[in-house]
């Protein structure tokens, strides 16, 4: 933590950085996301268990990056997304200085994003353990049950689109939910148009989603919408080959188009 | 009416909830599942949660529906025919245990929905809503309703009030003539009260700020900084809106398919950065610290101006849904504190 701060102090006096993105305590016990301009106030920063919203959503945040060039207090999760702007040109390399965290909470001193991608590149990925199960769970169903369990779980969306503000890949300035003309999919809340805007979503999020399980940990109503994407994401693997932020180059599953691209789910 | 004062206690308050449902209102109470509390029509008396302290979405949906068909239409080459939907067959409902927040946040809607245009679905639907409010024996630190004017034992909006007794009985406090009826349809399972006072086992909240001041400096701040660095965590989604019992920002959709549809009015808000951009492009909210300001100065200033209430009471339900932890509680007291310079 000591060296956390103390890089995210250096960053700033010598002006390296403009702002630095991190973790706070929190009201109620809770971690939220701190906004640094002044390196005397580095000692709010945090990190522990609590640290669960991925920070890089608010690197195309407006005002955000209005600031310049950001240190970003950055697991693993936030890593890779920060590698998935880079990727589709939503954030300039050379304004963002990772500081690092490691498996074990430890601060990581990464001197440029190339280490960063060589240090993802040495770590197993994959969704969550606890994520997985669930997953494994639902693919063991009949098409049926599952319909029936989403339909269940996607009918008491009121449409807060909470998943959509906590994730860094939601980044559209009109999302497709809100074109209507035409209109592509139901706008209000009911059964249909809830499960047309989490597909739509899902598919949006396939071979991008890095499983930070933030669109579910944001759900005001406890919908498991991460376990959509999550889902998507070992999908992509086993037909591409490809796991969403792992280099800086576009190597997206659905957006890249490769000759030698397996061709095996044309039915 | 001159409120009247009895005792209920808990088998028969489960066959109150039994005869008012058998009698073919629906009943709105609250039910814990998925991991939180939340209200439901007609679940089983014996499924209706007493302990949570607050649930995660508001009653407001009684009146105001996520989605409210307004009309239906169908169109050819020449003509539009609108179908009026009868208002009038809209159900009794009934709020079955909902804590005095709720309960008073009706006023704040009706003032809503008849400021100047009067709103003839919301008013058929609260025309037959009768609202059985719960006194709050807990709270947690997102309570505030002392702050705004309300209590945990405040009777504002209930027809009948019930206070749980540490006995296992219940004050019921009837308090309008819809109570009355159902009291008195229902008189064998009330007993008289014996002088119990529900002040002893109401929670303990703490008066936290003066509201009279958050507006006198909203009303000074509307340029001020501390916008920018209250919302720079925001991330723009719209959770505080849909469980705020009072916030009423809607949108109108159509739907329709080949000619046939029906319009609907589903829940918006000002939170979004779609929520006052003009077809011209131009947006007066373009980033999200004036959305967030919006959110604040309407429920702390311009109500207060115009519709002579504060646009909140004090629920908290907005602090515990929030994905950042935008805390509302906090950021008013904050509000409270700072010397900002009258115009």
């Amino acid at each position: 933590m000591d060296n956390l701060r103390k890089k995210a102090k250096e960053l700033l006096e010598s002006k390296s950085v403009d702002l630095v993105i991190g973790y706070e305590n929190g009201t109620n016990g809770k971690a939220r996301a701190v906004f640094i301009k002044d390196p005397e106030k580095t000692g709010k920063l945090i990190y522990d268990e609590r640290c669960k919203q991925n920070l890089a959503v608010y690197l195309n945040k407006h005002e955000v990056k209005h600031y310049g060039r950001i240190a970003i207090v950055a697991p693993l999760m936030v890593m890779r997304s920060i590698l998935v702007l880079i990727s589709e040109c939503q954030v300039k390399q050379e304004n963002i200085t990772v500081l690092g965290i490691g498996n074990d909470g430890s601060f990581l001193d990464f001197q440029s994003m190339e280490v960063v991608e060589k240090y993802i590149s040495k770590i197993p990925l994959g969704n969550p353990e606890p994520d997985q199960v669930i997953i494994d769970k639902l693919n063991a169903m009949t098409m049926e049950e599952r319909r029936e369990f989403w339909q269940n779980e996607l009918e008491r969306c009121f449409k807060c689109y909470a998943c959509r503000a906590a994730c860094p890949m939601c980044y559209c300035l009109r999302c497709t939910v809100e074109c209507n003309q035409p209109q592509w999919i139901s706008a209000p809340a009911h059964p249909l148009g809830n499960l047309e805007w989490h597909q739509l979503r899902t598919m949006h999020l396939t071979g991008r989603c890095v499983s930070c399980g933030d669109c579910g940990r944001a759900c005001p109503l406890n919908i498991p919408i991460h376990l959509l994407t999550m889902q998507q994401a070992e999908e992509a693997f086993h037909m591409f080959g490809v796991r969403a932020g792992t280099s800086m180059k576009a190597d997206s599953a659905l957006s890249t188009y490769k000759p030698d691209d397996k061709e095996n789910f044309i039915l | 009416m001159i409120p009247e004062k009895k005792i209920i206690d808990r088998v028969a308050l489960d066959k109150l909830y039994e005869s008012l449902k058998a009698a073919g209102n629906k009943m709105f109470a609250p039910v814990f599942r998925n991991e939180q509390t939340n209200f439901e029509y007609n679940p089983a008396a014996t499924e209706i949660s007493y302990s949570h302290i607050q649930t995660t979405q508001s009653v407001k949906n009684t009146v105001f529906p996520k989605i409210e068909n307004l009309f239906r239409f169908e169109s050819s080459q020449k003509s539009v025919e609108l179908v009026q939907i009868d208002f009038t067959k809209v159900p009794r409902v009934i709020v079955w245990n909902a804590h005095p927040c709720d309960a008073a946040a009706f006023s704040a809607l009706d003032s809503v929905f008849n400021w100047d245009y009067v709103d003839e679905i919301y008013n058929a639907r609260r025309e037959k809503l009768v609202v059985i409010g719960m006194s709050c024996i807990r709270a947690d630190e997102n309570c505030f309703c002392t702050s705004v004017d309300l209590g945990p034992g405040a009777v504002k909006g209930s027809d009948i009030l019930l206070t749980p007794l540490a006995n296992g009985k219940f004050i019921a406090e009837i308090l309008t003539d819809l109570g009355k009826s159902i009291a008195d349809e229902n008189a064998s399972l009330f007993t008289a009260s014996n002088g119990e006072n529900k002040e002893e086992v109401l929670a303990k909240v703490e008066k936290q700020f003066s509201h009279e001041k958050v507006t006198e400096n909203l009303k000074n701040g509307f340029e001020n900084s501390f916008w920018h660095e209250f919302s720079l965590r925001c991330i723009g989604c719209g959770a505080c809106a849909y469980v705020c019992p009072i916030c009423t920002c809607f949108d109108i959709q159509d739907e329709s398919k080949a000619g046939k549809g029906r319009r609907l009015r589903c829940w918006d808000s000002c939170g979004f950065g779609m929520f006052t951009l003009h077809t011209s492009g131009h947006n007066p909210r373009e980033v999200q610290s004036q959305r967030w300001r919006q959110r604040l100065m309407h429920k702390f200033s311009y109500q207060p101006d115009r519709n002579e209430f504060i646009g909140c009471v004090g629920c908290g339900r907005c602090s515990r849904a929030c994905p950042v932890d935008m805390n509302i509680l906090e950021q008013l007291v904050e509000l409270e504190k700072l010397e900002i310079a009258a115009k």
